[in-house]
């Protein structure tokens, strides 16, 4: 799960991280008033669930508070495109006002999974503003990197390690540590999978202070977090997805038009890369998981037909655990409920597969019947085909 | 032979009195695995499927002398059931349970150092030797006896390398899910060596996805030291970037972890690449017959 900016920033001042002065505005208006009482400049920064907001137009520099207003005015509302948003863009909701100080020097800073490793890894660079990936790419020498012993935590003698390695002035070494240790338990205190400073600026008169923040928290941790959860924006995600994840089921949309209902994560990715092998384009990524009722059945199938771009839909389920005769009812339950009005391919192995096929032969429903993962693809691409 | 579990392996069942894991206890027990003890706090003394209960690993070890745990435990205190088999010393643990937090793992890993036993998962179907043990919630009845031996991230993707593999009249070793979270207890280098030394396992099936560098990795293993043949499948080539998919391994962050990238690396090591999912069955074959001929 994503967060904005603004709350982001909350989260790590808890931590005693320095941030810049800033109040959130909702309106033109309200970003003169926040001007007026910080004194300018301020930096009107747009708050959407994505980097890059400054190329697209999303971040200003206003000279007074009238201008803050006029740059609010722009940027509430719009759609802003960057390189993380899509051709789609989002839409703009509220800006961040915050004041503006002067920059002497950009870092970055950032906490992450390391998988390979296992461990918690903090990362630090010169190459500060500029995307961390983009700096790996280029220059993978200027990243410094501390793993953390999770029976230890992030040790001081690391934090100093990185910034001495960052050129941090000694006079500010005690305050970048702290705010290195501050940043790493807020990462562990809320289940992150990551907590990014970019650019952390070293400021003219000699601060150390986040101007961007960026946190990301694992969605399996976030039972134990009320508090994060509540930060959550529906507005910034797919609305299927969203209603997905209340009935369990995992939804990713795509660009096709063949509509895709699996159980299990590989077999799904899989049946979508078998529909691109013969000729067609997925609608979307859809695993209704290991044990999966008549209901969530229906549900999904509900999902995959509300999108108006598909043209057919492939059912495959290899059933394990999950039976095919319960699985063959689902669809069946669904399919006469919401009305089928794209062809419906299905496939179906494992578990009770015959008495599955004759609870589909029954229906009377028009189901083409596929025998395995291949013939199913091949069968729906034409269908689709057929239906445009 | 086969690796990690066969007829001999004593299994307990971290978790027995909850609905999944009396349900797979059951069909552990129908499909031939010894099932010997259960545990779950509290619930000493009671039975499930005929089963001892215990409340603790350590007991259900010294009544039973079991060396092997399967654990159906909720997320939330799944990690603490994997330390705690660990410190009973078992030889092998397999964690079904799917949706741990990755920072509980990232901890479990720092007590497993050290440690003899081994972690199989989370969020994995399971270890079968087929004929001899099921640890897990694979469907038993599709696998068959044999020399291929199969390792993957994912639960039904597996069943479907079993499919064809059965499809061309060849039966499994053993078949290992090491799972599609991004921390693992064992990962696809651990299962490929164990197949290499197997005398039983004439062949390997890898399964990989998008996400992480555990296949690239496998890839050079493979080539530095195997000399069995192996065939490999990745699945994900369609999925897009920075998407969750499903697993939560299963995502490409910052342009890395892709399904080309890591079919390239396959290529690179001579592991025989099946283009399509449906190929994984005639891959396997077309490569022990070159091998035989």
């Amino acid at each position: 799960m994503n967060i904005h900016e603004y709350q982001a920033k909350a989260v790590l001042a808890n931590y005693g991280v320095t941030v810049p002065k800033g109040k959130v505005a909702d309106t033109p208006a309200q970003a003169e008033v926040i001007a007026e009482e910080f004194g300018t400049p301020v930096v009107v920064k747009a708050q959407i669930h994505a980097g890059g907001r400054g190329k697209g137009g999303g971040v200003k520099l206003a000279k007074t508070p009238t201008e803050a207003r006029k740059y609010a005015r722009q940027i509430i509302g719009m759609n802003l495109v960057t390189h993380q948003t899509g051709h789609e863009g989002k839409r703009v909701k509220r800006v961040l006002v915050e004041q503006a100080g002067k920059i002497k020097t950009e870092f970055y800073l950032g906490v992450v999974v390391d998988r390979a490793a296992s461990q918690i890894v903090m990362m630090a660079s010169t190459e500060g503003g500029v995307a961390i990936e983009i700096v790996a790419a280029r220059s993978p020498e200027l990243i410094l990197k501390e793993w953390v012993d999770p029976a230890l935590g992030l040790m001081p003698y690391q934090a100093r390690k990185l910034a001495f390695g960052l050129g941090i002035p000694k006079e500010l070494t005690g305050k970048a540590v702290r705010l290195m240790l501050g940043l790493y338990k807020a990462f562990m205190d809320t289940d992150c999978s990551l907590a990014e400073i970019n650019p952390l600026v070293l400021t003219e008169d000699g601060d150390l202070v986040a101007l961007d923040a960026k946190m990301d928290f694992e969605n399996n941790g976030l039972f134990r977090h009320q508090d994060i959860q509540a930060l959550r924006d529906f507005d910034e995600e797919d609305p299927t997805e969203t209603e997905a994840s209340k009935y369990d089921l995992s939804y990713i949309r795509l660009d096709g038009n063949i509509g895709c209902l699996v159980n299990g994560a590989g077999l799904a990715m899989t049946t979508m890369d078998m529909i691109k092998i013969c000729g067609g384009q997925p609608a979307n990524f859809l695993d209704v998981g290991g044990g999966a009722s008549t209901e969530q059945v229906t549900h999904a199938f509900r999902l995959i037909m509300s999108d108006p771009k598909v043209k057919a839909i492939l059912v495959n389920i290899f059933g394990g655990i999950m039976r095919c005769d319960v699985i063959a009812e689902g669809v069946v339950a669904a399919a006469k409920a919401l009305g089928l009005s794209v062809p419906l391919v299905v496939r179906l192995e494992g578990t009770n597969v015959e008495r599955g096929k004759e609870i589909l032969a029954e229906s009377n429903l028009d189901i083409i019947s596929a025998v395995d993962m291949e013939d199913g693809a091949k069968k729906v691409v034409a269908a689709a085909r057929k239906a445009k | 032979m086969s690796i990690y579990v066969n007829k001999d392996s004593r299994v307990i069942v971290q978790g027995i009195t909850g609905t999944t894991g009396a349900f797979h206890t059951r069909q552990m027990l129908e499909y031939g695995t010894k099932i010997v003890g259960g545990v779950t706090p509290g619930k000493a003394g009671t039975k499930v499927e005929g089963v001892p209960v215990y409340s603790s690993v350590i007991d259900a070890v010294r009544a039973t002398g079991a060396n092997v745990s399967v654990i159906y435990v909720p997320p939330a205190f799944a990690a603490d059931a994997i330390c705690e088999a660990f410190d009973a010393g078992l030889d092998l643990v397999v964690c079904i349970t799917e949706g741990i937090p990755i920072l509980d793992m990232v901890k479990v890993k720092r007590f497993m150092q050290g440690k003899k036993t081994r972690l199989v998962g989370p969020n994995c179907p399971g270890v079968i030797t087929p004929g001899e043990c099921k640890v897990g919630i694979m469907p038993g009845n599709i696998h068959r006896p044999g020399t291929i031996g199969i390792v993957s991230k994912s639960g039904t993707l597996t069943y479907e390398a079993v499919h064809q593999v059965t499809g061309v009249g060849l039966g499994q070793s053993t078949c290992v899910g090491i799972g599609g979270d991004p921390i693992n207890g064992t990962n696809f280098i651990d299962v490929l060596s164990a197949f290499e030394a197997d005398p039983k396992t004439e062949a390997v099936i890898m399964i990989g996805e998008i996400g992480g560098t555990a296949e690239e990795e496998a890839a050079a293993y493979v080539k530095a030291n195997m000399k069995k043949p192996v065939v490999g499948y990745v699945a994900g080539l369609t999925a897009p970037k920075g998407k969750r998919m499903g697993h939560a391994g299963a995502i490409i962050s910052g342009g890395k972890g892709t399904a080309a990238e890591k079919i390239a690396a396959f290529k690179a090591a001579g592991i025989a690449v099946a283009e399509s999912p449906a190929d994984m069955g005639k891959t396997l074959a077309r490569v022990l017959g070159a091998k035989v001929n």
